[in-house]
Formats: structure tokens, C-alpha cells, sequence
């Protein structure tokens, strides 16, 4: 079979199909939105009839996943790493509860934030919880993992975790496929109580978890994707993880580094490889994409004893992706660079799109609020969040997903009014509800400004969960009906927009207004489809 | 053999298509390549760019290390030299001159392109409308790409053959007009030589 030229995010799909799973579970967010399309866009996905379609967010994404293992069957669930803190409670109480049928969690991590609000790492949380992790360095890595994934997963009866940086789920390289598994059949768990985590059950799942670490550990050395490369000078060991090794290796044009090397891309963390290390270097240096996890492991608290260099020690930036410079640098090696950025050269940062409906609803309420004082409008997760910046200056925050509302609801307790939110249609169906529900039973004086473009914008356009059920969800929450609205946010509905908002943003309850307009983007790629069949049809 | 480029432009120039096609003509001589994308909310009318890197060996990283790449092909002018760091000092600067103006503070286009020519190795050329007057306006990307194209390790006749490839599903007359931009490209390039 020839070589696929594949993304890191679709080598991690291909592997899951490969490895017979039923299902993907998942709700798009930057970089993993790629790895549920590529299922959706799969022909032999659409043969199988494995459930692909979006989640309405993390946390029901691996719920849904850990109900398919339940019932013996292999699943995906992927996110970004900010949707693994959604999803946090299903994803520590998996690993007590454990897997029945294979059960792989992707966290593709986003380290310097090239679309997120922070670049956490989410090998903690793995630790945190006890689940074992696998970290690709390169593509065909990102395959083999996701099947070696749910034998591990099935082996020890685990969630395994995943983890990806941006630049591995973005980048391309040729993937070899291997054989395709068929799916398991349906066989429900053999204790009926696995899944049952009451106290006196917990317990006894948690010691049965603790006890399958030593297990773990073994295949973290045996599995082959922990390997340990000596080398004759031994002044320094280097401990390189997932995809640093590749920048480690990019310094040496004939792939021959003159130190001993571990190349890590399994935890936990394989001890008697480091120790070895250890035993036989003067210093060693971690490189590791994200936080210093391992780094810290080996100089434990006090720093006592050898010498390892990292990012606590000033060696590699504190914050941060590398890249073969920066790594460079550790290693002592002469640095390269071109020419410097002319200075006429400007930023260009992301904008709202032209004819984007948030453009209208940021200029019809921006105008509306002039009369307040400012610093008055919290905001959410999407392509809204542009509006932060010139020329629109309109929102005043940008947390989490569905924090808009819950923070206005917050600043009204402590008296702020108008207080107003401003949230995407899919992020409030996302983490917005409950939030609205808290201001609806308080009887809180805000105002909520639900931006319904039909789509999940700013990861591409995918279907939103919230299509066609807004006003009903925020009628069945009790908003009251006289102040529930929806808006038409073009140029020419400025005047009458302008007036429903400066109405609402006096009301002293919740309001309710729902600026709805196809994503631009979305409507001109319908269009191109429409005009293409039509042409196809002549 | 190897090339190690960077592929310039502002969301939604086509700069992955550009990519694709080089891509494909180098997978098809049973080349290494890596590509660095990036997606989500810097694609919104921000700069955008990729690293591809094709080599005849196996490739460590998916970045080009800095002051390493052979060439950066832009579809805008002020983004060629946004990656000049990135450049080797004999690398060629290969871009579009048409500008794309979406801030406030875009600089005065005559001093953008007279630094591009204060570069050791530079092809300029205006890509749109050499596009548009092939009468295919949106191929302004195969334009650049040909411009580009006696600087790639990379036969000509194999990127005429990546475009039929990538192109082919939109019908013969699409697939010539992006054949006959390349080529206008590439005369450019040559006679500049």
C-alpha cells in the first residue's frame, strides 16, 4: 500500500478506523477539529456506520465514549486540551472505573497559544489520573500509537490518553496504513460493578488502578517507543519527549548525536531507561514540548544531586513550543538566522470576516452601550472574541466556554447594570445553558446577546448543536417570552437593532436577544456548491 | 536533494494549494516531505504560512530552522518578508507584488518592494494581474508557483502533472488555465534569471 500523505490529526483517525473502533466522539476545537472530519469524511466510515457526528461538548464527548466501551466496543474521544478540563470528570473517574472495550482519549495540546486561551499541558492531567500516555513525535508514530492505544486500553482495561502539540496535528508526512481490525462485538462489562463507583466500590476500583502502574511502567520499556540511543560523550544525557525529539535530531545532519539520548513518547515514565541516563551522564537536559513535566519529575523538589537543565533553569524558555533553534541553543550548538523582520512590516492579526453578521451586532451594540460607563460586556469563545479588538473594542472578556453569561450574571450580584453577555449560538449550547438557567432562577438584571451564525464558526464550520432550538431552550429555562428577540444583524436593520437592545439593556431581568445571520463563510461555501451542481446539471 | 520552503500569504490566498501541488509532484518521485499548516482563528484574514520541506532523506522536524530555507514564495508582498529570518543567505524571495490590504496601517507598497529587491536572490512579478490576464483570475497562486518553479528540485513537467492531479476533478478547462498560469509564471522567473 502507498504511503498517505496525512496531517498528524487525520494519521490519528486513520489509526482509530484501522484499529476497528465504532465510534468518535468529539465537539471541534483547535487542533483536533481534524480528527473527527477526517472520520465524517471517511467513505468506510459511512460503510460501517460508526457514529461520528459532533457532541455538545467535552465532557458529553466522553461520556458518550466511555458508554461505548462500556458495552465492549473500541472509541475515540478527541479535544483540545481546554475541552479536557470539561471533560475532566469523566476523565479522572474513567480511569477509576477503567475500560471495557478500547478506549483512546486525544488531547492535542496547543503550547504558544497559536489558538487558545493557554497552553496547558495535559500530560498532568494524565498523571493526575493515573491514565498511561502515548506522545507521537511524527505522523506514522501518530498511527502506530492509536492502535498500540486501544490494545493498551483493552490489555489493562485503562483509558489511554493521547497527547499531540499543534505543529504534529498540522503537519504533514506520509503515513503507511497496516491492517484494518474489525470491530468488537457487543460484550458488556464481566463485573457488573466496575462501573459503579460508589464509595465502597471506588475504593476497590482506585487500589486495582494503583496496582496496574507497575504493569504500565513495563510496557513503557518494552513497547519500543521509549528508546535509549548511547552515545560516547557522556558529559551530557539528553531526555527528548514526543515531538522534541525530532528538533533534537534536526541538529545533526547525519541523525548521529554525540551524547546518550532516551527518546520518550510513553508514561509512565520508564525508570530503569532513566536511571541509566542518570548513572552514566554529568548532566542531563529535557527537552519536552509544553511544561516542564518531566523535568521536574527528575529534579524532584529540593534540586538535589545531578545537574538538569530544562526550563526551570533558564536552558530553553520557560513558555513556549520549540523548534530547532531554541534547541540548538540548549545544546550549545551556533545558532542560524536570516535577515530581520524589516521594521515597515505591520501585524496583521485575524479579523472578522467581510459581511461577517457579528460586525452589525457589535456596531448596533456598541451603540447602544455609549450611554454607560464602559467595561460592561463579557464575551465568550469563538470568532466574536475578534471583537475584542479595533476597530469594534466591544467585549470585556474572553474566559471559557460559556463563562459570558455566568460572568455577567456574577458583576449584576455585585451590582453592575446593564451587565450584557455575548456568546456564539454552539457555545452556548456548549456551556452556556446552565449558566443562563442560574441567572433565570436569580431573577438576574442581565442582558444575553446569543449570536446565532447556524455554525460552529471560528474551527471551520461545523454543524452547531444549538440550530433551531435557541428560542425553545431559553423558554423551557423560563426566560420570559416578551423579552426573548431575534434580530436580523445586516446594515440596514442598524436603527431598529439598535432600539430592541437599548430597550432590553434596561430591563431589570434577563433578556434574551438572538442576532441571527449565516456565517459568511459557511453561506459562500453553499453558494459555490449550488452554483457547481447547477453548472453540473446545464 | 532537498528543498526547504515557506509559503507566505494572508488567509485564503491559496498558499495550501500551493503546497498541495509541490506536494504531490514530490510524494509522486517517492520523496520525504513534511508540511507545517496552520489552522483555526489565525486563518481569519491574518498572516498565514507554511513550512515544506521535501528531501530525498528522511526529514527530522516539521519547522524549518531559522536562516535555513532555500526559498519563501508569497502571495503578498509585505508577507515575503515577514519570514526573512528564515531565509538562508543565498535563498530566493519569490512573490507576488499586489498587495492585500486589510489594515489600517498597511505600509507604502513602492518601499515594500524595494526592499524585496534589496535581497540577494528575488523574483517579483504581479501575479493577479498576470492571472487575470490569462482571464483566471483566481490563479494568481500558480502564477507565483511558476515563478517559483526553476528554483524547486522538482522537474517542471512533474508540477504540470501535480496541478492535472489536483485540478482534475474541476474539468480539463480549469486544469489548462492553472497549466497556462504556471507556465506564465515561470517564463517570468527565467527570463529574469
Amino acid at each position: 500500500m502507498q504511503k498517505q500523505l496525512l496531517l498528524g490529526d487525520e494519521a490519528i483517525a486513520q489509526g482509530a478506523l484501522d484499529a476497528g473502533i465504532s465510534g468518535v466522539y468529539a465537539y471541534p476545537g483547535t487542533p483536533s477539529t481534524e480528527i473527527t472530519e477526517y472520520v465524517q469524511h471517511s467513505k468506510e466510515a459511512r460503510e460501517k456506520n460508526l457514529h461520528c457526528t459532533w457532541s455538545a461538548n467535552e465532557k458529553t464527548a466522553l461520556e458518550g465514549a466511555l458508554g461505548m466501551s462500556y458495552s465492549g466496543k473500541r472509541a475515540l474521544a478527541a479535544m483540545k486540551h481546554v475541552g479536557l478540563n470539561v471533560a475532566a470528570d469523566p476523565f479522572i473517574n474513567s480511569a477509576i472505573t477503567g475500560a471495557n472495550g478500547g478506549l483512546v482519549v486525544v488531547a492535542a495540546d496547543d503550547p504558544s497559544m497559536h489558538s487558545s486561551q493557554d497552553e496547558q499541558d495535559s500530560r498532568f492531567f494524565s498523571k493526575f489520573a493515573f491514565i498511561p500516555t502515548l506522545e507521537p513525535g511524527n505522523q506514522q508514530e501518530a498511527y502506530d500509537m492509536t492502535r498500540y492505544g486501544f490494545d493498551l486500553s483493552e490489555k489493562y482495561r485503562v483509558p489511554v490518553m493521547l497527547r499531540i502539540t499543534t505543529r504534529l496535528a498540522h503537519s504533514r508526512a506520509g503515513v503507511q496504513r497496516r491492517e484494518v481490525n474489525a470491530e468488537n462485538q457487543i460484550s458488556l462489562p464481566e463485573n457488573p460493578r466496575q462501573f459503579v463507583l460508589l464509595p465502597a466500590n471506588a475504593r476497590k476500583q482506585y487500589k486495582d488502578l494503583l496496582k496496574k502502574q507497575a504493569g504500565l511502567e513495563q510496557e513503557s520499556i518494552e513497547s519500543g517507543y521509549n528508546t535509549y540511543t548511547d552515545a560516547a560523550d557522556k558529559k551530557l544525557g539528553i531526555v527528548a519527549c514526543g515531538l522534541a525529539y525530532n528538533y533534537l535530531m534536526e541538529n545533526f545532519a547525519d541523525r548521529k548525536v554525540p551524547h546518550p539520548v532516551l527518546k520518550i513518547s510513553q508514561y509512565p515514565l520508564p525508570r530503569p531507561m532513566i536511571e541509566k541516563l542518570f548513572n552514566e551522564c554529568e548532566t542531563i537536559l529535557v527537552l519536552e514540548e509544553g511544561q516542564p513535566l518531566v523535568e521536574e519529575q527528575l529534579k524532584g523538589y529540593l534540586s538535589k544531586g545531578l545537574h538538569i537543565k530544562g526550563r526551570l533553569d533558564g536552558t530553553l524558555p520557560r513558555d513556549g513550543e520549540l523548534n530547532p533553534n531554541i534547541v540548538a541553543v540548549a545544546l550549545g550548538l551556533p545558532n542560524t538566522e536570516g535577515a530581520p523582520v524589516p521594521e515597515i512590516v505591520a501585524s496583521r492579526p485575524p479579523s472578522l470576516c467581510r459581511g461577517c453578521p457579528h460586525i452589525d451586532t457589535y456596531n448596533a451594540l456598541n451603540q447602544a452601550i455609549a450611554k454607560y460607563s464602559p467595561g460592561r460586556v463579557f464575551s465568550d469563545i469563538g470568532c466574536y472574541t475578534l471583537g475584542a479588538l479595533p476597530p469594534y473594542n466591544a467585549i470585556n472578556s474572553c474566559v471559557d466556554m460559556g463563562a459570558s453569561i455566568t460572568m455577567a450574571k456574577g458583576a449584576a450580584d455585585a451590582g453592575l447594570f446593564p451587565s450584557v453577555a455575548v456568546i456564539g449560538d454552539s457555545t452556548f449550547t456548549h456551556s452556556g445553558i446552565t449558566s443562563l438557567l442560574d441567572a433565570v432562577v436569580d431573577k438576574s438584571p442581565i442582558t444575553v446577546l446569543i449570536l446565532d451564525n447556524l455554525t460552529t464558526g471560528m474551527t471551520g464550520g461545523q454543524a452547531s448543536h444549538a440550530e433551531g432550538r435557541i428560542e425553545a431552550i431559553c423558554r423551557g429555562l423560563g426566560v420570559e417570552e416578551d423579552h426573548i428577540h431575534v434580530l436580523k444583524p445586516l446594515p440596514k436593520q442598524h436603527e431598529a437593532n439598535l432600539e430592541v437592545i437599548a430597550r432590553e439593556l434596561e430591563y431589570r431581568g434577563v433578556s434574551v436577544i438572538i442576532p441571527r445571520r449565516e456565517c459568511i463563510q459557511t453561506l459562500n461555501r453553499k453558494m459555490r456548491a449550488k452554483f457547481k451542481n447547477k453548472e453540473k446539471g446545464n | 536533494m532537498k528543498n526547504d520552503i515557506i509559503l507566505a500569504g494572508v488567509g485564503g490566498q491559496g498558499i495550501l494549494s500551493i503546497a498541495a501541488i509541490i506536494g504531490l509532484a514530490a510524494v509522486d518521485m517517492g520523496m520525504h516531505l513534511k508540511q507545517a499548516e496552520v489552522h483555526g482563528m489565525s486563518q481569519r484574514g491574518g498572516d498565514v504560512q507554511s513550512h515544506l520541506r521535501i528531501s530525498d532523506e528522511e526529514i527530522a522536524s516539521d519547522l524549518i530552522p531559522k536562516g535555513c530555507a532555500d526559498m519563501i514564495i508569497s502571495v503578498e508582498p509585505m508577507e515575503s518578508l515577514r519570514y526573512l529570518p528564515w531565509l538562508s543567505p543565498d535563498g530566493y524571495v519569490i512573490t507576488n507584488t499586489t498587495p492585500f490590504v486589510n489594515i489600517p496601517n498597511y505600509p507604502e507598497i513602492g518601499k515594500v518592494l524595494d526592499i524585496v529587491q534589496q535581497q540577494p536572490h528575488y523574483v517579483m512579478l504581479d501575479c493577479d494581474t498576470m492571472a487575470k490576464e490569462l482571464e483566471s483570475a483566481k490563479s494568481a497562486n500558480m502564477v507565483v508557483l511558476g515563478a517559483a518553479s526553476p528554483f524547486l528540485c522538482i522537474p517542471f513537467e512533474r508540477l504540470e502533472a501535480a496541478v492535472a492531479k489536483l485540478f482534475g476533478k474541476k474539468g480539463d478547462a480549469v486544469v489548462a488555465l492553472n497549466i497556462k498560469a504556471l507556465n506564465a509564471g515561470r517564463q517570468v522567473a527565467l527570463n529574469s534569471k
